[in-house]
């Protein structure tokens, strides 16, 4: 059924894959304290939120899954470089890009 | 049988990204994401979406991951940072992955290639449609990039003004003056 062909695959397969993916991607920005590491988390998480709208959209060999794919690549493309830059910041004024250092704003 | 061309590249993803969350190092972080962008790549192509693949390789694997290989090797320091002697055997693990990858885009490529070629959906639907009913999406999308470029340029030039890191908070600190 999904995807048509020679692939039968069941959807909550698909979306499980997906899921598993963003609770991979949630556990690393919680567990880590490093601002490298919760990007990367942030990354992993948006890219699977973005594989379940097209494995969604494959379903029913929609192209909108692969719209919103693309909306999702320009908020991650985004996200990151301002993320980057923030890290950059924080390396520069604390010597350090452990994010429990930076706790200036009793955060 | 065509089952497998979805299983394997989302195992491989699964543990690509487990390895990411895990790892210690940095720079091992990255390419394990990297392999496991690839393998996402894979699964959106088996399921009919060659142009979301694309951009998974060109756009997240390609351009997002320099991006963080530029920041991890400006701030270039801790266990990340490539010591004299032997090589490490950090690419080890994300190679075999990559080889599973490989090998199955050579398989689909040489017999399973019908479950690459049936039901997709093409690049020019995906266009149609962006330029369709989605085009406020796009318009919204560019003025969200244009955002993040004046944030980044306006980051950026704060930083530089500043001089390299180190050397200026001394130099501002010595050459105190009116």
């Amino acid at each position: 059924m999904t995807g048509g062909g020679l692939l039968h695959v069941p959807f909550e397969h698909a979306m499980m894959f997906a899921g598993v993916l963003l609770l991979l991607g949630l556990a690393g920005v919680i567990a880590r304290r490093d601002a490298i590491f919760i990007l990367l988390s942030l990354e992993v998480m948006l890219n699977a939120a973005g594989l379940a709208f097209v494995l969604a959209a494959a379903r029913f060999a929609a192209p909108d899954g692969q719209v919103m794919f693309l909306f999702v690549l320009a908020v991650a493309a985004a996200e990151v470089s301002i993320g980057l830059a923030l890290v950059l910041w924080l390396y520069h004024y604390k010597r350090t890009i452990d994010i429990d250092k930076a706790r200036d704003m009793r955060g | 049988m065509g089952n497998y061309a979805f299983y394997i590249p989302a195992a491989v993803a699964i543990a690509a990204t487990f390895m990411v969350v895990t790892s210690r190092s940095a720079i091992h972080a990255l390419l394990y994401l990297v392999v496991s962008l690839l393998a996402a790549a894979v699964v959106l192509l088996v399921f009919g979406a060659p142009f979301a693949a694309a951009m998974e390789v060109i756009i997240y694997a390609g351009a997002i991951m320099v991006l963080f290989v530029f920041v991890i090797m400006i701030l270039g320091r801790g266990p990340h940072v490539r010591r004299p002697g032997p090589p490490p055997a950090a690419w080890i693990g994300p190679g075999i992955l990559t080889a599973i990858l490989a090998a199955e885009l050579g398989w689909l490529e040489a017999g399973g290639g019908a479950v690459v070629g049936s039901a997709q959906v093409s690049p020019a639907a995906v266009g149609a449609s962006l330029m369709g009913p989605y085009l406020l999406g796009v318009e919204l999308a560019s003025v969200l990039l244009l955002a993040g470029l004046v944030g980044a340029f306006h980051l950026g030039y704060r930083l530089g003004a500043k001089g390299t890191p180190g050397a200026t908070d001394k130099a501002q600190k010595d050459g105190g003056g009116p």
